[in-house]
Parts: structure tokens; sequence; C-alpha cells
């Protein structure tokens, strides 16, 4: 259940970032990745990306922020996943509690140049849900959805493991600075990541609040081979069946022939 | 030298699915299993996902059944008549394991269940084995005669009606041990995910007196039906077989099974049910470990869709 004072915080917060930010913001973001979309191919073992990102004056009259900060969120293809606990029932142990999470990201990269506790108040981070502490993971429960405290077992237990997997990630020095206005972010993306479009989100801090902010998207695709396999079980599972099914039959034929030594 | 499965998802090294394939070929040619059991846990152990390991490993049996098949028809090692039958009764019970499969899963039992059977299954078949095989060989090195077919020790198996006649086994049996054998095959098959020859080959040997040398074949065929029509289910329902692992996998299977089967027709009967007793046994004490050891991690995760 929600407290009443954290409703309050909610509510207050909510109407802040409605509200206009007082004076006109100065800076403007510019990114572009090196690869709007990644090829899955045979040899596939996994990318880097890279984002190069610009801070730009609106205006020449505009005044400048003095020390920048930048957070990267890199969010994959969203799937509704599943998160249990083992106990122990007659000696053995079994799956005994679930958790559902709804709409999970399969991949979740914060990369920053700093630490994120040192770029905004955690009250900041947690109203614009950046970091794997203040990510939304909504969970569905028995009868209800829930948002989940941060310090839920189930929630630390499913973000641990797709940490453990490479696919969570929050990357303190992965947002490097080569000039006070130009700096670059490097995407790791593992061979285990899903096809689909994944959300970039560059955000652009200073003195602890947000300025700028703008999406950077990217798309993971499987192509050649792979794309014709995946395409035709998808699509014409019975003909991709029965062909497989010839194959092992061939396979095991030709193996046959190949060995025959009476 | 990795490569990237299309449907599993991630990418592998080509030789240690080579060398996986080859490794279970080979047991599977020896003892005439399809090695189902063997395989699909180290799939799920390089990091395949189980519902695509189950899937691939029904299409790289059917290979290796299929080889090692052609080899023992070629022995004229293989009963087609008895084997026949056993299918007749397999497709009723494969069925009635279909319908408990789906009113377990709706009382979310299912996952113990799958467990529990394995265990139950693995380790009393491969602790029979191994009890009868010991046994038999400590009275061959005593110098006593191999037991073979004494007509005394017909059980009340051969006093029943329907008798049929399988020439090519020289056996005189009633049909309904052998439909009833196929049925529990067909069942726990489609129970439990596997092929079940380490279950059919002791049955026929125990309770049917087949010889040894038309029971491997016989399963064999019996093997390379049921996975191959379990493929293409697979493949039509569930989009889970990808052709590339299974290939690979069937590459190394083939060969290893032809290997396997000459291996496996120089080496003795009892000696031959010992190795494969004791690697059920084996398989299943790690299964029961498996489950009885606090885990490591308490927590797993999967997405929902999958039904595995």
């Amino acid at each position: 259940m929600m407290s009443i004072r954290r409703l309050v915080r909610l509510l207050v917060a909510g109407t802040l970032a409605v509200l206009p930010p007082g004076p006109a913001m100065a800076e403007r973001l510019v990114a572009s990745l090196s690869n709007h979309r990644v090829m899955v191919t045979s040899s596939f073992t996994g990318e880097e990306l890279v984002l190069f990102g610009g801070i730009e004056m609106n205006g020449a009259a505009a005044q400048p922020h003095s020390g920048y900060d930048v957070i990267v969120t890199a969010t994959g293809p969203r799937e509704t996943t599943v998160t249990f606990r083992k106990a122990r029932m007659l000696g053995f142990w079994v799956n005994a509690d679930s958790r559902i999470f709804e709409d999970a990201p399969d991949y979740l990269a914060v990369l920053s140049n700093r630490q994120l506790d040192a770029i905004a108040s955690s009250e900041t981070l947690r109203r614009l849900q950046i970091g794997l502490d203040n990510i939304r993971l909504p969970q569905r429960a028995s009868v209800n959805i829930a948002a989940g405290d941060s310090d839920d077992p189930f929630r630390r237990a499913f973000i641990r493991i797709k940490n453990e997997r490479g696919l969570y990630r929050e990357v303190s020095n992965g947002v490097t600075f080569l000039a006070p206005t130009l700096f670059r972010a490097s995407i790791p993306l593992p061979a285990e990541v899903q096809v689909g479009t994944y959300e970039v989100d560059v955000r652009l801090f200073a003195n602890g609040a947000q300025i700028a902010r703008t999406p950077a998207p990217f798309e993971v695709a499987k192509s050649g081979f792979e794309q014709v396999v995946s395409s035709a079980a998808r699509d014409h599972g019975l003909i991709y069946g029965l062909a497989t099914a010839m194959m092992a039959l061939a396979t095991g034929w030709l193996a046959s022939v190949v060995f025959r030594r009476d | 030298m990795e490569i990237y499965l299309p449907i599993a998802d991630l990418p592998v090294n080509i030789l240690v699915l080579l060398a996986m394939g080859l490794a279970v070929g080979f047991i599977s040619g020896m003892f005439g299993i399809g090695g189902g059991f063997l395989m699909t846990p180290l799939l799920i152990f390089i990091g395949i996902s189980p519902a695509v390991a189950v899937a691939s490993v029904t299409t790289h049996i059917a290979a290796s059944s299929m080889s090692g098949a052609i080899s023992y028809w070629r022995r004229r090692a293989i009963d087609v008549a008895l084997c026949m039958m056993l299918l007749a009764g397999g497709i009723i019970g494969t069925a009635f394991g279909v319908w408990l499969f789906t009113f377990l899963r709706s009382i979310g039992q299912l996952d113990i269940t799958i467990g529990i059977s394995y265990i139950l299954l693995l380790d009393i078949v491969g602790a029979l084995m191994v009890a009868e095989s010991v046994r038999a060989i400590l009275r061959a090195r005593e110098g006593k005669p191999a037991e073979l077919r004494r007509p005394g020790s017909h059980t009340w198996i051969h006093g029943l009606p329907f008798k049929l006649r399988f020439k090519r086994s020289r056996i005189y049996v009633s049909a309904i041990p052998v439909w009833a054998i196929g049925f529990v095959i067909g069942f726990v098959g489609a129970i439990m995910g596997i092929g079940g020859g380490f279950l059919l080959v002791p049955m026929l040997i125990y309770l049917l007196r087949v010889p040894t040398a038309t029971v491997i074949g016989t399963s064999m065929v019996l093997t390379l039906i049921t996975m191959a029509s379990a493929t293409v289910m697979h493949a039509a329902t569930n989009h889970l077989v990808d052709a590339l692992l299974a290939l690979i996998l069937m590459v190394g299977g083939v060969t290893g099974a032809q290997f396997g089967a000459r291996a496996g027709q120089k080496m003795r009967g009892e000696r031959l049910r010992l190795l494969l007793g004791l690697l059920v046994l084996a398989v299943g004490i790690r299964f029961a470990l498996d489950l009885m050891l606090r885990p490591a991690d308490l927590y797993s995760i999967r997405p929902l869709e999958a039904n595995t």
C-alpha cells in the first residue's frame, strides 16, 4: 500500500515536472548511433554500439550551464517474465512462489559519466525512473498490480539475474566526455539480446536537474540465413517440421552409407 | 568457432556441439536408446532454453536412430512385427499422457511431477539393471551357463491369452503385455519428453524375454518413428525446433552411433546392461541431487510465454 506521504510526494513531483522549468533551456542535445540496425548473422557474438552526442546552444544570447552530466538509458523489447523462488517441499526444492513482471525490458543499460547519485538527487532519479533501482517493473500479483518496492526480493532477484547475464547493467563510466560539449557512450549488446526495437534515451543534466533530452532508437534484426530459418519456423511450422524431419532421416541414411563396411 | 543459432537465439561453439553429438550418439548406438535423457540436460547446461532443447533433441534422436536402425536392418536384427505392436500401444499411451500433462499443468503441479518421475524412473530402472547384470556376470564368472531361455522361468506374463508368435525374436507371447509396454513408453514419453528407449530395452528383455540380438534394433525403429513425429509436432505447434542446432548435433550423433553400434555388438549382453544401468543410475542420482540439495540460487526467471 502506498502511504499518504508518498502519494503527496509523487503528486508534487508530477506537478513540478509539468510546470515550465523557469528560464528557457539554453542547451539542446544531438545524438547519433554508430549503427541504427544491428544485424544478427550466423557469426553474431554480440556487438558494441557507439553513441556520439553533442551539446548545442539555443541562440547565442543563452547562458550555458557550467558542468554537464549525461545519462544514457538503452531499453530493449519488453517481455512479460516470471521470477520463481524455490522452497523445500517434502525434501525437494521446488518453485514454490512466483511473481510475474509485466512487460519487463529484456535489455536495460544505464550509462553515465559518473555515479548516478552524484549527478542528481535520489528523489530526481526516482521521479525520472533512472537507474536499475528506479526503473518501473510492475508486478502482476494474484490479485492486483503493485508497483513493487525497490527492496522487494523478487524484484532484486530479477535484476540480479538479468545483470549476471549481461542484460541489465549500470555503468558509471559508460559515458566519456571527449570535449566539454562532446561525449561518447558505448552500449554493449551481449549475444543473447532479443531482436526488436531498442529505445535509447539520452538525458543531459546540469546542477542536479535534467535540462535536455533526446531519443536515439535502433533495431536488432536477424539477417540472411538466420532470418530465413526463423521466419520459416514461425510462419510455416508444419512444412518446416516435415523438412527438418526429412533432413534428419537423410542424415541418418547418409551416415549409414558412408560408414558401411559390410 | 562460434555460430549463432536462429531459433535458440544465442551463439554456441560448433565444436562443443559436435563433440556432444558424437558422445551421445556413441552411447545411443551402443545401447539402442535415443539418448534424449542425456542430451537435453547437456544442451540446457550450455545455455539453451529447455523448450528449444527438448524440441531440437527429438530431431537429433530421429537422425541417430535412423542410421542405427539401418545398420541393424542389414544385420537382420529388427523385429518389425513386434515394433508395430508396440507402436499401436504407444499411440494410446501418448494420447493419455498428453491429457494428463494438460491436467497437471492446469492444477500447477507439472514441474514437481516431472522432476519426481524422472528421479524415480531413472533410479529404480538403473538400480534394477545394475543388480541384475552384476548377478549375471558373477554367475558367468563361476562357470555356470549364462541364463538364456529357461522354460521353467516363464512368469504369469506368459500365461496371458491372445498369444502371438514373433518370428524374428523367436518369442511366443500374449499381445497384452506388448501393448501394455507400448502404452507405458508412449505415456512417459508424453509426460517426460523422452523417447523412452532406456525403459523399453530392459522391459523387452526382462518382461518379454526378447533376445538381446533383436531388442536394440527393434527399440531403435520405435524411437525413430516416435521422434520423427515428435519433431513435426513440436515444429508445427510450438515453433521451437532449431534446425541448425539439430543438424550440428546429428552430424556428430550419426557418426557416433555407427561406432557405438559396432562396439555394442562386440560386447556381451550382461556387460552392456551393466554399463547402461550405471549410466541411467548416474543420471538419476544427478537429478535427485539437483532437486534435494539447496540450490545456489533460489530464484530463477523465464519468459511467461514459454511452456516448459
